[in-house]
Parts: structure tokens; C-alpha cells; sequence
């Protein structure tokens, strides 16, 4: 668990890196903020908490013990402590994902006061989120900066594409995490220097299930769907679709190949979030994203 | 597998709360889910065995409550059961709807000793 930012994402297989840094092994970056403490074997993993209560918390809550062997399952027979053993309901009505959320509203703030403006790019995997960032960027030169956070589970692969684009990047590998959270998005940036006024790209985990209820603070969620997956995506994976405002389709060059009905496709997106703002377009060739461009500078003015 | 890091982060608030509250352990947690919350109950199950192993929630007992998904139809004002995000309004077809219940996530209670 991370004390700074008090949130229990299970961060001990994240890997945070920058291409042509040296790698900073494990969890959080250890430097360009103030964490104390170290990530190494004295990590809390989830649940293992108990194992090493050598810390007294006498003072703190009016008794004294400290040795809490929950191994024995409360069997406190000849202990003096005073804890109440009377069944206690707290109703506590919490919203599950409240660290999550709270770490996001920080990300968003932090993104509002310095007006970057920030985007979550989802969708599953291959539908061409990087080639999209890579054409992006390219089409963007006389633009506001722009930076980007890689997601994926394992390499460097996409943050080494972006990088050669010139743009900042830094990678986040999840290992075996499927989404990218507002934990990991905190530290990433704590990493690259993102600019006042600019634009930063969070490339999201491919996937389009796990990654929808993680709110990073972005201003806005863009799905890519490309046409090679079939019409019928947003009907499959409905809570992605829902969840964002701009619904990109790629890959429209393969379109004479396919029989993939635009239309239809769009339709049932919109049944599923009749607010969707669309672009079709193809990263490769660069069709249709002068649209896209047009849009984002707009975001920007 | 979203799951495991909700069950996670479950398993994080009922930590909180038992050191908050001096208890020992919880012996029983209710919790609500929406239909449309995007958990997936067997996932859930799953994923809940491997993350309570050695925490305050090792011997809770769960209950669940899954809640129905409600829409308000945004065009006639129509109030409606749904199962997905896209089932149109029964009675004037309109896909445009609110959301007026179905996305919950919560803790509702612990009980601990
Ligand atoms: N024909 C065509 N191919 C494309 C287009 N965009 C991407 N591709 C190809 O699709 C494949 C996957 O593209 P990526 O950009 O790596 O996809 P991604 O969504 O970033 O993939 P992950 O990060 O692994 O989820 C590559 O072979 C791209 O060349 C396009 O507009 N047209
Ligand atoms: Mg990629
Ligand atoms: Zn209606």
C-alpha cells in the first residue's frame, strides 16, 4: 500500500518506466516526490497485514497490546485488553471504488490547474490505439505539446513507438493487473513532466471490460473500435460504449475488404450512449483525421 | 478480471475499518451491487476467495444484494427495468434514458467483533 497516496491498488507488480531511463524497478518511482517509505519486502500486500504487527498502536487507541495474533482467531483468553467483543454493525454505505475515485479527482485537478487537457484512450486490443497516438502526434506538430502514458501489461514496445515520435512517454506495465488505475496514472506523470497547456494521451490496458470502471481523471474517454471487429462491439462490451464521450472507428481503409456496415455499427452504439461523438478514420493511411485534429485543437483553444 | 481489484479494495475498506474501529475481525459484510455496476457475480465469487484468504474477512460472511437497473426514458419520461445499457423505452422506443439505479457499488455494512 502506498501511505502517500493512501490508496490500495495492488501495486507491487506495476513497473512504471521511461524509455531511455534506466529502469526503476517495482511499484512507484522513489524519487520526484515524497514517499518514504521503500517497496521492497516490507511492502503491505493486501491481507498479509497481520502477519507483522510489530507496530504499537497503545497510544493511539487506548490499550496495550501489540501482539494481535489473529492466527489464534481473537482466542484472547487471558489478555487484558479492551476490546470490545460485542458484535458491532457499521453501516457504512462506502462506495467501493472511493480510492480510486478520490485519487482520480486529484489527477483531474491537478490536470484542470495546470489545463492540460487529458484523455483515456480504451478499446480492445489491436484495434490501433498506439498507430492512432503515433499519426496523432505526427499530424499535431504545430499544436499544444503533447505527452503520453503507455498501458499495457508487459514491454515497452508502445512507449518505445511513441518515444520515437518525438513525444514524451512513460509505460506503465500492469503484469497481470487488466486496466490502468488513477493510482498508476498519479505516479506516471510524476515521472514525465507534463506541460502546462498541453495534451497527455493515457493509452489504456487493450481490453474493453475491466478498464471502464476506472476513473484516471481524464476529461474525457475516447473508445477506439476498428472495423475489422464487428459491428455488433458496442452491444458486447455495452459498458465501455456507455461510459464514453467519443467513439473513434479505425481502420476504415480496410473497409472495401469487409463487410462491415458503418452505419449499423454506429447505430448500435448509440443505442447503447446516444450522446457518442464519432470519428472514422484510418491511422494508417490518415483518412478522416483531419476531423479528429480539428476537434482537439478546438478542446485545447 | 476487475473483479479481484474490487474484492480487493473491498478487503482494504473492511482493514480500515476494523483498525478504525478497534474490532478484531468482521464476521459479516453486506454489500450492493448494481445489475449494470459491470461485476459479473460469478467473477466476483471467484475472485472473493483469493483476496479474503488471511485478511479481517477471512470468516465473514457475505451477502449480496443485487440491484435492479431502473431508467428514466428521457423523451417520455417513462420509468423502466433494463438489463442492458441499450434496451429502449417500452413505450415510445426512445434509447435516450437516464440511469436511475443498477451502477452501485458499495459496503453497504460490516459486522464486526
Ligand atoms: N489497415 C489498418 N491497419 C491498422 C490501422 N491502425 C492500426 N492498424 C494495424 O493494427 C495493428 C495493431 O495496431 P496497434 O496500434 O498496435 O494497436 P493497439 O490498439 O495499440 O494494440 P494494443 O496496445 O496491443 O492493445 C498493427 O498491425 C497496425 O498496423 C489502420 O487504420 N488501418
Ligand atoms: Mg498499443
Ligand atoms: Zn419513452
Amino acid at each position: 500500500m502506498c501511505s502517500t497516496c493512501g490508496c490500495g491498488q495492488p501495486d507491487d507488480h506495476v513497473k512504471i518506466v521511461v524509455p531511455g531511463e534506466k529502469d526503476i524497478n517495482k511499484g512507484q518511482p522513489d524519487h520526484g516526490h515524497d514517499h518514504t517509505h521503500s517497496h521492497t519486502d516490507d511492502h503491505n500486500h493486501h491481507g498479509h497485514s497481520h502477519d507483522h504487527h510489530d507496530h504499537t498502536h497503545s497510544d493511539q487507541h487506548g490499550h496495550n497490546h501489540d501482539h494481535h495474533n489473529h492466527d489464534h482467531h481473537h482466542d484472547h483468553v487471558g489478555q487484558d485488553h479492551t476490546h470490545s467483543h460485542d458484535n458491532r454493525q457499521l453501516n457504512l454505505e462506502q462506495d467501493i471504488l472511493y480510492k480510486n475515485n478520490l485519487l482520480a479527482e486529484r489527477n483531474r485537478g491537478y490536470f484542470e490547474a495546470k489545463n492540460i487537457l487529458a484523455l483515456n484512450l480504451v478499446s480492445s486490443p489491436g484495434s490501433g490505439k498506439t498507430t492512432f497516438l503515433e499519426k496523432t502526434i505526427q499530424l499535431f506538430k504545430d499544436g499544444p505539446e503533447m505527452a503520453v502514458i503507455e498501458g499495457d501489461q508487459q514491454t515497452s514496445n508502445d512507449a518505445n513507438r511513441i518515444a520515437a515520435t518525438g513525444a514524451k512517454v512513460v509505460q506503465i506495465n500492469t503484469g497481470k493487473g487488466c486496466h490502468l488505475d488513477a493510482h498508476m496514472v498519479l505516479h506516471a506523470i510524476q515521472r514525465i513532466e507534463v506541460n502546462n497547456n498541453s495534451i497527455l494521451m493515457i493509452e489504456n490496458v487493450g481490453n474493453l471490460v475491466c478498464p471502464s470502471m476506472f476513473d484516471l481523471g481524464e476529461k474525457q474517454r475516447v473508445v477506439i473500435m476498428s472495423v475489422t471487429e464487428g459491428e455488433d462491439k458496442p452491444l458486447k462490451y455495452p459498458d465501455m460504449f456507455m461510459s464514453s464521450q467519443i467513439c473513434v472507428i479505425n481502420k476504415i481503409d480496410l473497409l472495401p475488404y469487409l463487410e462491415f456496415d458503418l452505419e449499423k455499427a454506429k447505430d448500435y452504439a448509440m443505442r447503447v450512449n446516444p450522446k457518442l461523438k464519432f470519428f472514422e478514420v484510418s491511422a494508417t493511411s490518415g483518412e478522416g483525421m483531419d476531423k479528429w485534429i480539428d476537434w482537439l485543437l478546438a478542446q485545447t483553444q | 478480471m476487475h473483479e479481484l481489484s474490487i474484492a480487493m479494495s473491498i478487503v482494504d475498506i473492511a482493514e480500515q475499518e476494523v483498525k478504525k474501529n478497534n474490532a478484531a475481525e468482521v464476521i459479516e459484510i453486506e454489500l450492493e451491487i448494481g445489475k449494470l455496476s459491470g461485476i459479473e457475480p460469478y467473477a466476483l465469487d471467484f475472485a472473493w476467495d483469493q483476496a479474503i484468504l488471511k485478511t479481517v474477512l477471512e470468516h465473514a460472511k457475505r451477502k449480496t444484494r443485487y440491484i435492479e437497473a431502473m431508467a428514466k426514458c428521457q423523451d417520455c419520461g417513462n420509468e423502466f427495468e433494463i438489463d442492458n445499457f441499450y434496451d429502449e423505452c417500452p413505450s415510445c422506443q426512445s434509447y435516450m434514458k437516464e440511469l436511475l439505479s443498477g451502477k452501485e457499488l458499495r459496503v453497504k455494512s460490516l459486522t464486526v467483533i
